[in-house]
């Protein structure tokens, strides 16, 4: 089975965002392999390691820095990675798209994964638009999969249930959290990663028909109150329910 | 021409209620572009589009694709349809709901259109004759604005932020038939597997109630249920903690890994509320904090908070909105 990642690197979820311009200072900031992008690999993995034969790639479109995030794939055991370098990322996930389906276009790969979204920029497109550009099938947002022979059958959450999916292989996939527990680095792994191949090319990118027009921060919630301590509070609470709020 | 149309969404033929959300938002851009707003509506034939009332949310016309296959979601038909349709009327925009099967759909869409998709919108205005869409990123720890620079975008809309203006004159709401195109159905829905909890999703229920670590066990949700249950129109949420311990399913977690969500008001009971929680739920309308710890940061962002213990304040709680509801 040949399987392609496509991933991104990301700040940390935990960390505090500082606006600059129409995008964010990333002078301190720790960047991570995008938490989504975490399934996607693992995925990736357990397949490979149950068909016993096959490859698993990472592509990744992004700057110089994003090697590093390439090696923590590497390290959990993807064996090469591919780094579409641009100097920014653009924020039309179409022009993205573009530019992982040009490299994936002739691949041969069985299996395409994705994350199910970015949690820096919140697109959550980009696998799907991939697959449409490519004439493949896609699931998104699996919360379980089975693969027999070339039968793909997933679960997708929805408002109030799951949808059982079907579709053949070659398909695009795009991860939601609850597939898989995502692998940590061993050691020996981070180590072996050290020595795996990555290839860097210039990222086509689509003409981007999306920008940015400004960032800003969200609006403050105005100062809130505490109505009161213990049960005795609530007749109060309520009453500010109904009468001031009148959301009940 | 600048008309706008609105991909309602339906499930065994009733509209959702993120479908007149959809029209609401388009007939906010047409009035700023001054276009109509036509709403489309794919499913098996016999769907409940009057049902809807699409007229009064804001449409101008109606326009029902039905095939035997379009009962349940059917991504390639659904896409192929909903993309013919809007490469036949030229629009501004296509607005379509960020629900679950909203966010399968828009990118099909936007691909098959060659146009920009902005996810999960919170506003939209129109500058110069554009589309300028205002969505949280990084979980809502910043707000992005987006200008659409195309001839047509594609904008997702966050479910619970764009409602129908009460009153609004119903319009002709005209039905019109159009092609339904199966295509290759190369990805096919086998089964719709009802939760057992009920329909009300978190992401998109009125009222939520969420609980967190301080609920001590996952036995004590019951306790959670039953004050969501009281209000009658909510869903039961949980914090990050409870569900990477097992106690509760994913599809319940709200912040930044799990669901974001704006509803009329949330309840945080026995959450101490870090940050990516915080992310998931501050553009709720009204917050209600109950912690045992004073200090705890979801007190911040609350509207209103008491401090104590859940045991014995949610009891209490449940049964006054009880009085309440029962009038």
């Amino acid at each position: 089975m040949k399987i392609a990642v496509c991933i991104k690197r990301v700040p940390d979820t935990e960390t505090r965002i500082r606006i600059a311009g129409t995008g964010i200072e990333e002078a301190g900031v720790k960047f991570i392999l995008n938490p989504y992008d975490e399934f996607a690999v693992e995925e990736a993995l357990q397949r490979r390691e149950k068909a016993g034969v096959g490859e698993v790639a990472v592509i990744c479109l992004g700057g110089e820095a994003a090697q590093e995030t390439m090696r923590t794939a590497l390290a959990m055991g993807v064996d090469r990675g591919v780094l579409l370098k641009a100097d920014a990322i653009p924020p039309d996930g179409l022009a993205v798209a573009k530019a992982l389906a040009a490299e994936l276009k002739d691949g041969g790969w069985d299996l395409v994964l994705f994350g199910k979204m970015a949690v820096d920029d919140y697109n959550h497109q980009v696998g799907v638009m991939v697959a449409e550009l490519l004439g493949l099938p896609v699931i998104s947002s699996i919360s379980k999969l089975e693969i027999d022979g070339t039968k793909v059958v997933a679960e997708r959450e929805i408002e109030g249930g799951v949808e059982v999916v079907e579709c053949a292989l070659p398909a695009v996939l795009t991860c939601e959290k609850g597939l898989n527990s995502p692998r940590y680095p061993a050691l020996k792994g981070i180590m072996a990663a050290k020595k795996k191949p990555i290839e860097i090319k210039p990222a086509q990118l689509g003409a981007a028909a999306l920008s940015v027009k400004a960032l800003t921060s969200p609006p403050e919630r105005k100062e809130g109150r505490i109505v009161g301590e213990g049960a005795s509070a609530v007749p109060e609470l309520v009453r500010l329910l109904q009468q001031e709020a009148k959301v009940l | 021409m600048a008309n706008v149309l609105a991909v309602c969404e339906q499930r065994g033929g009733t509209l959702r209620k993120v479908s007149r959300e959809a029209v609401a938002a388009a007939r906010l851009l047409a009035d700023s572009l001054g276009g109509s707003v036509d709403a489309i509506v794919v499913g098996a034939s016999g769907a409940d589009v009057a049902g809807a009332k699409l007229g009064e949310a804001g449409a101008d016309r109606v326009l029902v694709a039905a095939h035997e296959s379009f009962g349940a979601y059917a991504p390639d038909g659904y896409a192929a349809t909903i993309a013919t349709a809007a490469k036949a009327g030229g629009y501004a925009a296509v607005v379509v709901a960020a629900s679950a099967t909203g966010k399968d759909l828009a990118p099909r869409l936007a691909a098959r259109l060659d146009a920009p998709l902005a996810m999960d919108v919170t506003a939209l205005a129109v500058e110069g004759g554009k589309v300028v869409a205002t969505r949280p990123v990084y979980a809502g720890k910043a707000i992005q604005h987006v200008v659409l620079e195309a001839a047509m975008g594609v904008v997702a809309i966050r479910p619970n932020t764009f409602t129908p203006a009460a009153g609004a004159p119903a319009r002709a709401d005209t039905v019109a038939n159009v092609e339904a195109v199966t295509g290759t159905a190369r990805v096919v829905v086998r089964e719709v597997k009802a939760s057992e909890k009920g329909a009300l999703d978190v992401a998109e229920a009125p009222v939520v109630v969420s609980g967190g670590r301080g609920m001590k066990a996952p036995e004590h949700f019951a306790l959670i249920e039953g004050l969501a249950q009281a209000f009658g129109n909510a869903a039961v949420g949980a914090s990050r903690a409870v569900v990477d311990a097992g106690w509760r399913p994913h599809a319940e977690q709200v912040g930044q890994t799990g669901k974001t969500v704006s509803p009329q008001l949330y309840v945080a009971v026995g959450i101490s509320g870090a940050i990516q929680h915080l992310a998931g739920m501050r553009t709720a309308k009204v917050i209600v904090a109950i912690n045992k710890d004073k200090d705890a940061p979801i007190f911040k962002v609350a509207d209103y908070g008491i401090v104590g213990d859940a045991f014995e304040i949610v009891p209490k709680l449940t049964e006054e909105i009880r009085k309440v509801r029962a009038g």
